[in-house]
């Protein structure tokens, strides 16, 4: 896939050709277009939830209002191509994350979901009393909940790796954390709240050292970069359609097939059975003994065109993009007195999370707003993790592919407002 | 400035934000509880002494937060001090509703005064909170509950 070709033609025409302009990307995605507040609308939440340009908005409405139909149980056309559709994106994903078999894909209502098929399956199943999940300090509540929740009712301990003071996960804490009784490590690929990206192929090696598989929260990393499961060589990779230019409510579980065939159902109901009478139950095979009940099927459609959208851009431009974007805006940020950088690991996404003396961060957030500038403030979901580093909240921009400098002016100069009217 | 912006951050709150009144521990106390925001990590702690006719004599606060909790907090501990509790009862609804949008303070008949500043909290949905966690937890203080929260 080529990277960023120099081209006249419109984003259609080459998305059609297979590649997108990294620079004419923005002009896919309308919300883009639209002003808050009388003001031009700066959209630096994307770590929250990213926009979705308009060929996924297609083929979502292109299902409802063409082919909307049950799939795996018609004989009629409508069934057959949604289907086929859906069974496309499910392709289409194995690709963007390199699994070995589409089996592997498994769809699920998004990162989380996916995370509390594994608690539920897998850990119900592997974990007991006095057993050991090892988890980090910087996982989002949605990697710490499922296992506080199996720990309680296993009588498991749930075990933390420490992170430094700029967010760097300690490495050598985790080596020295791996017993004979841990059963899985959870860990995040990317940390929304830091940006901090996880060497997860790397914990992984020493994980498979001492037998314990490996879950890999992927729903920051699938925008920002290749991720290739089969290098990393986790067990379970989880991530969601709605931070990666897809729909809300639709995410995957990756897991390695003979993992997943030795795990027992979740959740019983149509689809996910062979046979079924009162006394017995066949269940069916990969991926669908995951997938009880009448899927999100647009959502699988559409999470399957913007991994496409993905592709065709390229994960060279977007790097190249992004990280040009988090050193402007780090640089830029630096010059506001009295504001300090919170996560400042060497290896980061385009994330950027700070504090400002004597400033509330959702006081900001709102001055913010008020000009434009759509941030997240707050503890972004990882509570125990700004409790290691002794604040409450951030105030958080997170930059997408089709963000621009402009932008980033917007959010310095409210910023430099908010401080003139608090101080 | 952003006529918005001005509604909502009026000096006087600002003003309240960065020199809050009756911040202080009082010990001891015949009410006192805790307010939280877990959402966004608001902390205040209220102390109420009455007398024995029911009327507020002192109220004090402790605690980190925004700068609209904190500054409805310190307006609050001004305003409710020399007041009978079922005053301070009708002034928390009252309130709440200005909050909310359902209590318009310049037509509608209510005795909130300089408080009605906080009016501008209606149009932000995600501020509603900041501007009535301290009076929920005054409420709660009267009402024994020893903890309150708003999420």
């Amino acid at each position: 896939m080529a990277d960023s070709s120099v081209s006249i033609k419109s984003s259609a025409a080459l998305e059609a050709a297979g590649t997108i302009d990294i620079e004419r990307c923005r002009d896919d995605f309308p919300v883009l277009r639209r002003e808050v507040h009388g003001k031009p609308l700066a959209f630096l939440d994307n770590a929250a939830s990213s926009q979705m340009p308009e060929p996924v908005m297609r083929a979502y409405t292109e299902y409802h209002s063409r082919y909307h139909a049950n799939v795996h149980r018609g004989v009629h056309l409508l069934s057959q191509e949604a289907t086929e559709a859906m069974e496309g994106a499910r392709e289409t994903l194995r690709g963007l994350i390199n699994a070995r078999s589409s089996k592997e894909v498994i769809f699920t209502s998004g990162a989380t979901d996916a995370i509390n098929l594994v608690m539920q399956s897998w850990g119900r199943t592997n974990v007991g009393e006095g057993d050991e999940i090892l988890i980090s300090t910087m996982e989002h509540h949605s990697n710490i909940v499922p296992w506080r929740m199996l720990c309680d009712e296993k009588g498991a301990v749930l075990k933390v790796i420490p992170v430094s003071d700029d967010g760097v996960l300690d490495m050598k804490a985790f080596a020295d954390m791996l017993t004979d009784r841990t059963r899985l490590v959870g860990i995040v690929h990317v940390s929304n709240t830091l940006g901090t990206i996880n060497p997860v192929a790397e914990i992984t090696r020493i994980a498979h050292q001492h037998g314990v598989p490996v879950l890999v929260d992927g729903a920051q990393a699938v925008s920002h970069m290749k991720v290739d499961v089969q290098q990393i060589d986790c067990d379970f990779f989880v991530t969601s359609g709605h931070k990666m230019y897809g729909p809300t409510g639709i995410g995957i579980l990756y897991g390695k097939q003979e993992l997943l065939e030795k795990m027992p159902p979740w959740r019983g109901g149509g689809d996910m059975i062979l046979s079924v009478s009162f006394d017995e139950v066949l269940y069916n095979e990969l991926p669908y003994k995951f997938e009880a009940g009448t899927p999100n099927i647009s959502g699988a459609i559409g999470m399957g065109k913007a991994a496409e959208y993905i592709m065709s851009v390229g994960y060279n431009a977007i790097h190249k993009k992004e990280q040009e974007l988090l050193r402007y805006a780090t640089e830029q940020l630096q010059t506001i007195e009295g504001l300090r950088i919170i996560g400042t690991a060497p290896e980061k996404s385009s994330v950027v999370s700070f504090v400002i003396d004597g400033v509330h961060p959702h006081d900001i957030g709102t001055v913010l707003d008020l000009e434009g500038v759509a941030v997240r403030t707050g503890h972004h979901c990882t509570q125990p993790l700004m409790d290691r580093l002794g604040i409450v909240a951030t105030t958080r921009a997170s930059m997408a592919m089709y963000n621009r400098r402009e932008e980033i002016d917007q959010l310095v100069a409210g910023l430099r407002k908010t401080i003139e009217m608090f101080r | 400035m952003n006529d918005k912006l001005s509604q909502l951050y009026q000096q006087v709150l600002l003003d309240h934000n960065k020199t809050p009144r009756n911040y202080r521990v009082l010990d001891p106390a015949d009410f006192e509880a805790l307010g939280h925001n877990p959402l966004c990590g608001d902390k205040y702690k209220i102390f109420m002494n009455i007398d024995e006719n029911n009327i507020v004599t002192d109220v004090t606060f402790i605690g980190d937060g925004c700068a609209i909790s904190k500054a409805s907090a310190s307006m609050m501990t001004t305003f409710v001090k020399g007041k009978h509790i079922d005053e301070i009862e009708k002034l928390f609804h009252q309130f709440h509703d200005m909050a909310q949008g359902k209590l318009d303070p310049e037509n509608d008949p209510n005795d909130l005064g300089r408080l009605k500043i906080f009016y501008g909290v209606r149009n932000l949905p995600a501020r509603v909170k900041c501007a009535t966690l301290c009076w929920h937890t005054l409420h709660a203080a009267l009402k024994g509950k020893e903890k309150v929260t708003t999420e």
